[in-house]
Parts: structure tokens; C-alpha cells; sequence
């Protein structure tokens, strides 16, 4: 017989199937999905007006415009999703009821991870999926398969920020400072990060940057996104001032998205490791 | 003795340099329900989340059923637990029944029983109503049928009877009393030792983290020894007739502003009390004597010193 300690998966589908309920019932995912399909139906359409163009655009530029605004929603999103995942159940009262169950703490935090998580890729697939229905036709393979790079790495994005999200959740006292650091987490890698980056270039004239600043982007997952879904274009590449900040070898796709994996795992797993 | 169901021995939990609890110890047998009393703050609440392995010890043991709450067995000693948390807190959007079912899966409790506990705590009306509706007496009762998923083996139930009006906290203990004669072990708290002391087998006494005492209630109301208060109301000019009444029996007694007259009854006095108040009769209107509660024994007196450390 199984020691009675043993992982067991149904518990973890016990939580996360609440978590998934909830945010189907209180119509977030609805909400989000209407928003995220809104944006690129508005973007595909008027992303161009700028210019004096209205109408489709090719997918590559419709990506791109996609990928900046994806950018600051995405992980804001995320944040604002997972950020009370535990403090929030610490602080009304459940969590000792909870924990006072036949279950372990990395079986509850994975169980709740991995609800949010299906809510979110709900959201983004359903959301990001609508908008394909009227630009699909208009769209060529190429362009289908630029889209869809678009839709993974935005849900990949996601987790990375959910993750980041429960962490904080475990991490901070109340839902206040919870809130703080989640805000913080936002502004830091969304638009602080880049800025410096950009100071930093200027400042440095750029001489060396190819050798290091590659390899700083890592370090942002909201940059390894933006990796992802504009060097994949060549086109843009040059367009977007990154010609040289692509550096040899990284670039390549599975270098990206295995970062961008990355980021979703390990402060997943220190989360776990904190809430023991 | 019947089979120990839960061995405490030592128990220390500290928040910094305070220790919150301080070296507990008892122990509860199988069916025997046991309350444990001590004003809020007194560290019930963290010696149950101890008890549930919530919270680990900082020294001591902590054994149910024999088995270490945090050991490898933890699944089948929670599971043959039910907890009911103080100030208990559900989730606002699901019903009554929702909650019941989602603690079930976690407890792996037949989902079937749910609605059978819900009729059990009279909450069959409102099993499809939202908690965010319920009153707080139907909370606590929606978190008592919680505890009880599973059939638990025992029963720890802090402040179990908070915001339940006084039909209710009746029948909550007739269903304790019931569950007590299946072979429940029941361990709950109160702050108030007046309502549990006539219903619990056992009462086991904190103050300030430290155990103050423990027995049966007839045990601890005989070693309190607390003297009685007497008070007498003779009648027109018999005033001191009863005062020397009082003295031959070896009472002191004093004159209170009311005009009644007061004396203090040691324990060894009791049965002499019955032959003065008899050769008085024709002398008095009235007389009352007042026993102390255990509650004035061992909790309205604490500064600083334990009940028992006074005595001593």
C-alpha cells in the first residue's frame, strides 16, 4: 500500500477546480477574454490610423502593436489575478480551514496555481481566439502561424506573471503589501526595467552592448516576449532599433520560449518552497 | 481508561521572547468530551492549530491517536479529525452546500452525506442560498457540519458556540452529547467556563499560555475551597442575636451598609452553618449564600500568579 503521504493529484484538481469555478462564476474570465479579443479586433483594424490606413494590416505589424500592448496588460493581468492568492485567503479567515485539511501545503499552492492558471489561459485563448475568427481569412499561413506565436507567448507571459503573483501571495504579510509588491512587480519589469536598460545603452554610448545587453534582457520576461514575437520577424527587427541587441545564438526560438519557461517555474517553486 | 486519543505533553509555542503557550500537557480519552477554558488570549486558539499541525511546536509533543500530527501519517489522523476554527470563515459565493461538497473532496468524505449534515445542523432550508446571505449563527452552524464531514473520531471545536443564540447553543450541545456517546473525543474551548462546566466531562484551564488546572468539575469545585458568602437579613431587634449566633460558631460577622449581615463560610463551616441558620429561624427574614463559580475560581483572579501557585 501507498504511504498515505503520497502526492495525490486529486486534491490538487479539488482546489484548482474551485479556483477555475470561481473565476468562470464571477465572469473574470469572460471579462478578460472580452478585453484581450477587443484589443487585437481594435489594434488588427485601427492599429494603423496613424499612418492614415485603416483596415487589416499584414499579421507581422498587427503582431507587433499586439506584442507592445500585450506587454503592460498581460502581466498586469496576471498580477492582479494570483497577487491574493494566499495572503487573501490568510486574511479572511479560510486558510487555517484549509490547512487543517488532508492536504499538503504544495498540493493546496499547486492546486490554486494551476486553477488560476486554466482561467487565464482561458481567457487568453478564447479572448485572442475570437479576434482570429475576422482576421483569418485575410491571413496566409505565415501569418497564421505569427498570430499563434503571438497567442503562446502571451499565455506563456501570463503564467510567468501568475507565478510571480503567487509568489508575492505567500510571501507578503497582508493583502495590502501584497497589493504594493505586485504593483511594484509590474512597474519594475514592465517600465523601469527597459528605461534603465535604455539609460544605461545611452549612457555607454552602446560601445560592448551586444556582448551583454542580450543576456539582461533575459532577465525580464516581459523582454523575453518581446524576443520572441519581434526578432521572429526579420522585418521588424531593424524597425524596432534591435538589430543590435540580437546577439549569436540566443535568438534562436528554443533559447526564448525555454526562458520564458523558466520564468514560470521558478518563482513557482519558490513559492512552494516558502509556504512549507 | 479507555484508548488515549490525544497526548499533549509540554507543548511550548513562542511569537518572539512571549510564549503564547507554555508548557501544556494533558491528555483526552477515547469518548470523553473536555473543555478547555481560559479568557481570549489565553492560547486555546494556537494550542488547537498546534494540535492540527497548522502550526508547528516550538517544544513538546503533540500525539493523536498515537500518531504525531505532522509525521508521515498526517493524512489519516487529519482525516479522522474535525475542526471547527474560531471566528470561522467560508467562502462568501458558494452555497451552503457547495462549501460542504468542496471540503469533502478535500477530506475524501462521501459527497452523498452532505446534504444529511446540513439537515443535522438545520441548515436544509438555505443549502442553495450563498454564505454571503447566511447570519452568523448559520455560518457557525454551515462550519460545524463541516467538522463533522467524514465522521470524525475527534472533534476540536474552538469557541464552537460564538454568535449562536441560546436555543441553539441548547441543541448544539445535545448533538455534542450524542456524537460523545458514539465514541466522539470532543475537545472544545470557551471563554466562558459558566457554559461549559455543567456539560463537559473534563475541564482542562489556560491562563496566559500555562495550564492552570485540570480535573472533573466536581474535582476542581471541591479543591478550589473557596469560602461561600453569607448574607443575612435579621429581623426588628434581632440584629445581635445573630451576630453572637455567628461568633459562637466560629463566624466573623460584619455589618453591611444594606443592613443585612455578613459573614464568610470556610469550608469546615458549611455544616455548622445549618445548626446556626436552624436555631435563628424565628430571627431572620432572609438569608442567601452565595458560591463562588469556578469562572470566579480561576479566571476573574489571574495577576499575574496561576490559581494554583496562589494556593500553594
Amino acid at each position: 500500500m501507498r504511504p498515505a503521504s503520497h502526492w495525490q493529484w486529486r486534491l490538487v484538481a479539488a482546489i484548482a477546480a474551485k479556483e477555475w469555478r470561481d473565476r468562470l462564476r464571477n465572469r473574470w474570465v469572460l471579462a478578460v477574454a472580452v478585453v484581450f479579443g477587443a484589443f487585437a479586433l481594435l489594434i488588427a483594424y485601427f492599429g494603423g490610423a496613424q499612418s492614415g490606413v485603416l483596415g487589416l494590416r499584414s499579421a507581422a505589424v498587427t503582431v507587433a502593436s499586439l506584442t507592445s500592448l500585450a506587454i503592460y496588460l498581460v502581466p498586469l493581468i496576471a498580477l492582479l489575478l494570483g497577487f491574493d492568492a494566499v495572503v487573501g485567503e490568510r486574511e479572511r479567515g479560510v486558510l487555517d480551514l484549509l490547512l487543517s485539511q488532508p492536504i499538503t501545503r504544495a498540493e493546496l499552492l499547486l492546486g490554486k496555481y494551476l486553477g488560476l492558471a486554466a482561467a487565464l489561459a482561458m481567457a487568453t485563448l478564447v479572448g485572442f481566439g475570437a479576434a482570429l475568427v475576422p482576421l483569418a481569412p485575410s491571413m496566409d499561413l505565415t501569418a497564421l502561424a505569427i498570430y499563434l506565436r503571438f497567442v503562446g507567448s502571451a499565455l506563456m507571459l501570463g503564467l510567468a506573471f501568475l507565478s510571480l503573483a503567487v509568489l508575492v501571495s505567500t510571501v507578503a504579510r497582508d493583502r495590502t503589501r501584497a497589493t504594493g509588491a505586485a504593483i511594484a512587480l509590474w512597474f519594475g519589469f514592465v517600465l523601469v526595467f527597459d528605461l534603465s536598460l535604455l539609460g544605461v545603452l545611452v549612457a555607454t554610448a552602446g560601445s560592448h552592448a551586444s556582448t551583454w545587453a542580450p543576456y539582461v534582457l533575459l532577465l525580464n520576461p516581459a523582454d523575453v516576449f518581446r524576443a520572441i514575437n519581434v526578432f521572429g520577424a526579420d522585418a521588424l527587427r531593424s524597425s524596432f532599433g534591435l538589430g543590435t541587441l540580437t546577439a549569436q545564438g540566443w535568438n534562436a526560438a528554443a533559447t526564448l520560449y525555454g526562458v520564458l519557461l523558466a520564468w514560470i517555474v521558478a518563482p513557482l517553486g519558490a513559492a512552494l518552497w516558502r509556504f512549507r | 481508561m479507555n484508548a488515549v486519543v490525544v497526548e499533549i505533553k509540554g507543548v511550548v509555542k513562542r511569537y518572539g521572547a512571549t510564549p503564547v503557550v507554555d508548557g501544556i500537557g494533558f491528555s483526552c480519552g477515547e469518548g470523553e468530551m473536555v473543555g478547555l477554558a481560559g479568557h481570549n488570549g489565553a492560547g486555546k486558539s494556537t494550542l488547537f492549530k498546534m494540535m492540527l499541525g497548522i502550526i508547528a511546536a516550538d517544544a513538546g509533543d503533540i500525539l493523536l491517536f498515537g500518531e504525531p500530527v505532522r509525521g508521515r501519517r498526517f493524512r489519516e489522523v487529519r482525516r479522522a479529525i474535525g475542526y471547527l476554527p474560531e471566528h470561522v470563515a467560508l467562502y462568501d459565493n458558494l452555497s451552503g452546500l457547495e462549501t460542504l461538497r468542496f471540503f469533502a473532496r478535500l477530506k475524501s468524505a462521501d459527497p452523498a452525506g452532505c446534504k444529511d449534515l446540513l439537515e443535522r445542523v438545520g441548515l436544509a432550508g438555505a443549502m442553495h442560498r450563498a454564505v454571503r446571505e447566511y447570519s452568523k449563527g448559520m455560518r457557525q452552524r454551515l462550519g460545524f457540519a463541516q467538522a463533522l464531514l467524514g465522521e470524525p473520531r475527534l472533534l476540536l471545536l474552538d469557541e464552537p458556540t460564538n454568535g449562536l443564540d441560546p436555543e441553539a447553543i441548547h441543541d448544539f450541545y445535545d448533538q455534542l452529547q450524542q456524537l460523545k456517546n458514539a465514541g466522539t473525543t470532543i475537545l472544545l474551548s470557551s471563554h466562558l467556563l459558566a457554559e461549559i462546566q455543567s456539560r463537559v466531562d473534563r475541564l482542562v484551564i489556560m491562563a496566559s499560555g500555562k495550564l492552570v488546572a485540570t480535573g472533573t468539575v466536581a474535582a476542581l469545585a471541591a479543591a478550589s475551597g473557596l469560602p461561600a458568602g453569607l448574607a443575612l437579613t435579621p429581623r426588628e431587634g434581632a440584629r445581635e442575636r445573630v451576630k453572637g449566633a455567628l461568633l459562637a460558631a466560629g463566624l466573623v460577622p460584619l455589618d453591611a451598609p444594606d443592613g443585612t449581615v455578613h459573614a464568610i463560610v470556610a469550608k469546615p463551616h458549611r455544616m455548622t452553618l445549618l445548626r446556626v441558620l436552624a436555631g435563628l429561624s424565628g430571627d431572620l427574614q432572609e438569608y442567601t449564600l452565595t458560591e463562588p463559580t469556578l469562572e470566579d475560581v480561576f479566571l476573574h483572579h489571574q495577576r499575574g500568579t496561576t490559581w494554583v501557585e496562589r494556593a500553594a
